[in-house]
């Protein structure tokens, strides 16, 4: 699994949904980031604003955002806005990730996760396809139901 | 009334099961308390002082009869035979095993109910006026924007973990019945130039530190309006506290960097946001809108009533209001008798209610948020047999906004963060005033038994709080608060005292009120005129 530093998933417990390869630079602070014209991974703690990146999605390969409380929702905010601005690189969710907010997640718009306890693969299948009729758009791009009902 | 449609229904049904997974994976110790706490709190599980708690959602307070007559079978079969309606038009079940809980929710959802976001910090159940569709002062009937931000809002991916729980009140009339400047957000359907749209406040609600919410738009039209509540939603949850829960809500984050600020944030996110279609199609309005579509009202209906029965006619007088159709009413079901609990129903009478409303008020019932029930499209021809019934039930107490028509919350009898019983005092204070409620006219008295402020005290014409002094129950009094259009926050008028001795305080109050007003002025009015200091002096004098 992801270290505390951040430095990449090398382990099993990454849950990913991606087909590329995993990306192994190590991902940086946000302020490290902006001293560093050339790396490609950051790591956002709760805080951090998500649109101080916007200026260089392009370059970014990996984004990783801390959760350091399930109970801490400002990360889904920072995905929805990543998204939402086409970041189309990988969107890591780290740290207290439990299997009741994946599905969340995934439609905010992450698609890989580091969690600090491991996910068993079966209950995380079983969460993600629970709602498969969402009301809203969202990053996922799942139509919500109202585009189902109107066409 | 909004029907579930099958994608509705796949929602509901997906939650039971969801939650009956979440509680075999509690109670077989795969998930700690911890862990399942959030989760259970989002389908309206508490765990109480004796028990855990069922929060079912009743949204904008709208019920039918097959909806209140799987309430009073919830009350007998996993209850104590009786359940309780909430200050959010929610009901409540105070006597609730775990491992029903799942079975509950599953025949809910049989009948378009759940539990979902009663709780939890995430944005809580919309509530709505509960005249909405009978009342003739309303621009438009507020439902369908409620149901349509309850769509909107349901397990919202973004929205789940905010800082603290987010209430919204819709209402499109001038007269406020849902409190709406007291809620997180609060929007009131206007009409412009034939448009409908939203002017919206944020930063209103009660608990440690009231507030009044601040209008931050003029004017959302209503295609646009879930957009710029998503925007309102993510400036909250990125920027509001999350390092003490008692400053976490909207309200502190609006009061720091003040309303013109946050607004403009709001603007800006908008900006960001509005054209990712986020908002559904005018079809999609259009359809939800149709499910409200009046009822077939007859056209016919006599507008005379038969006044000569006594008790009759003070009940016409006190708990039936005007309607918009000649020749009906609307009638508030008192859930108030002098000595009960407020807000309590019995199976029994639950099941009248669902009786009543089938036969006489096009299969419609409302619950206010002051704990009682409306019976919202009365034929006047049908209002005496109506009375006739409620009153065998012990539910025509003719005390609609009077004094003994007390909001309270449970208080210490069940709730583990209260500091004071409520319940016991509302029903002391019924029984002082009892045959002196009409002649001291609308007055709200709304009791907490805490800080957090569950009864509406800081809405109260008449507040009480209660508090813990020294490891015994004191309860202060507040004068001078209002949750209708003419928001205000009541005032504590100075040290507290026990049971008996607020319930004497209050008569001094009400004393002074009777030798002190002009003729035809409410109790606040004359607050409002002569000021807190001449109650204090009959009171502490």
């Amino acid at each position: 699994m992801a270290d505390p530093d951040g430095n990449g998933a090398s382990g099993e417990t990454l849950l990913r949904f991606r087909d590329d390869e995993v990306h192994d630079e190590p991902a940086v602070t946000l302020d490290a980031f902006a001293a560093q014209d050339d790396a490609t991974a950051v790591r956002l703690e709760a805080g951090d604003d998500a649109r101080a990146l916007l200026p260089a999605l392009d370059r970014l390969r990996l984004i990783e955002v801390s959760f350091p409380s399930f109970r801490d929702g400002r990360g889904y905010s920072a995905a929805a806005i990543l998204r939402e601005a086409g970041y189309r690189g990988e969107l890591r969710a780290a740290g207290d990730v439990l299997v009741d907010q994946l599905a969340s997640m995934r439609r905010c718009g992450f698609d890989s996760f580091a969690p600090e306890a491991p996910i068993d693969a079966d209950t995380a299948r079983a969460a993600l396809a629970r709602y498969p009729l969402p009301y809203q758009a969202a990053a996922d791009g799942v139509a919500p139901v109202w585009r189902r009902r109107h066409g | 009334m909004y029907r579930y449609d099958e994608y509705d229904q796949a929602n509901v049904d997906a939650r039971v099961e969801e939650f009956r997974d979440q509680v075999a994976r509690r109670l077989s110790g795969a998930m700690t308390e911890d862990q399942f706490k959030p989760l259970r709190l989002m389908n309206g599980l508490y765990l109480q002082l004796h028990a855990y708690m069922l929060r079912v959602a009743v949204p904008y307070g709208t019920l039918d009869s097959r909806q209140l007559r799987m309430l009073g079978h919830v009350a007998r079969k996993y209850d104590r035979g009786y359940g309780h309606f909430t200050t959010r038009q929610n009901i409540q079940f105070n006597w609730i095993k775990l491992a029903d809980a799942p079975d509950i929710l599953a025949e809910l959802a049989t009948v378009e109910m759940h539990a979902i976001q009663t709780s939890g910090n995430c944005i809580r159940n919309i509530s709505s006026d509960q005249y909405a569709g009978a009342a003739a002062d309303e621009a438009v009937d507020p439902r369908p924007v409620a149901e349509l931000i309850r769509q909107w809002s349901t397990f919202h991916p973004e929205f789940s973990y905010l800082p603290r729980k987010f209430k919204i009140a819709v209402i499109a009339a001038d007269e406020d019945r849902a409190a709406m400047r007291l809620h997180d957000i609060g929007i009131k359907l206007v009409r412009r130039d034939g448009v409908i749209g939203a002017e919206v406040h944020a930063g209103g609600g009660m608990g440690r530190t009231p507030m009044i919410a601040s209008k931050i738009k003029e004017f959302v039209p209503l295609a646009q309006l879930m957009g710029y509540l998503e925007a309102a939603l993510r400036v909250y949850n990125r920027y509001g506290r999350r390092d003490n829960i008692y400053k976490a809500r909207i309200k502190i984050l609006l009061h720091e960097i003040g309303a013109e600020a946050y607004a403009a944030q709001v603007e800006a996110e908008w900006a960001a946001i509005r054209d990712t279609g986020i908002d559904p199609p005018a079809a999609e309005i259009d359809r939800i809108a149709a499910m409200f579509a009046p009822p077939p009202f007859d056209t016919a209906a006599p507008d005379a009533v038969d006044r000569s029965d006594p008790d009759f006619a003070v009940w016409l007088d006190q708990n039936v209001a005007a309607h918009k159709a000649p020749g009906h009413a609307i009638v508030t079901v008192s859930l108030k008798p002098v000595g009960g609990i407020p807000g309590d129903a019995s199976a029994d009478q639950i099941d009248l209610i669902a009786d009543l409303a089938q036969r006489f008020s096009h299969d419609e019932a409302r619950v206010t948020h002051a704990q009682n029930i409306v019976l919202p499209h009365v034929r006047k021809a049908d209002l005496h047999t109506v009375w006739s019934a409620l009153r065998e039930a012990g539910l025509a107490e003719p005390n609609l906004d009077l004094v003994s028509d007390i909001i309270a919350c449970p208080g210490l009898d069940y709730c583990s963060l209260a500091n004071a019983r409520s319940i016991p005092l509302a029903q002391k204070i019924g029984q002082r005033f009892a045959g002196r409620e009409r002649e001291l006219g609308e007055l709200k008295l709304k009791i907490s038994g805490c800080i957090n402020a569950c009864g509406h005290h800081h809405a109260g014409h008449i507040g009480i709080l209660g508090v813990d002094r020294k490891g015994t129950e004191n309860f202060q009094l507040l004068l001078g608060g209002s949750g209708a259009e003419d928001t205000s926050l009541a005032k504590i008028t100075g040290p507290g005292f026990d049971e008996d001795g607020v319930v004497d305080a209050i008569e001094r109050v009400t004393d002074h009120y009777l030798r002190t007003r002009d003729p035809g002025e409410r109790f606040l009015d004359t607050y409002r005129r002569i000021g807190m200091q001449p109650f204090k002096d009959v009171i502490y004098g």
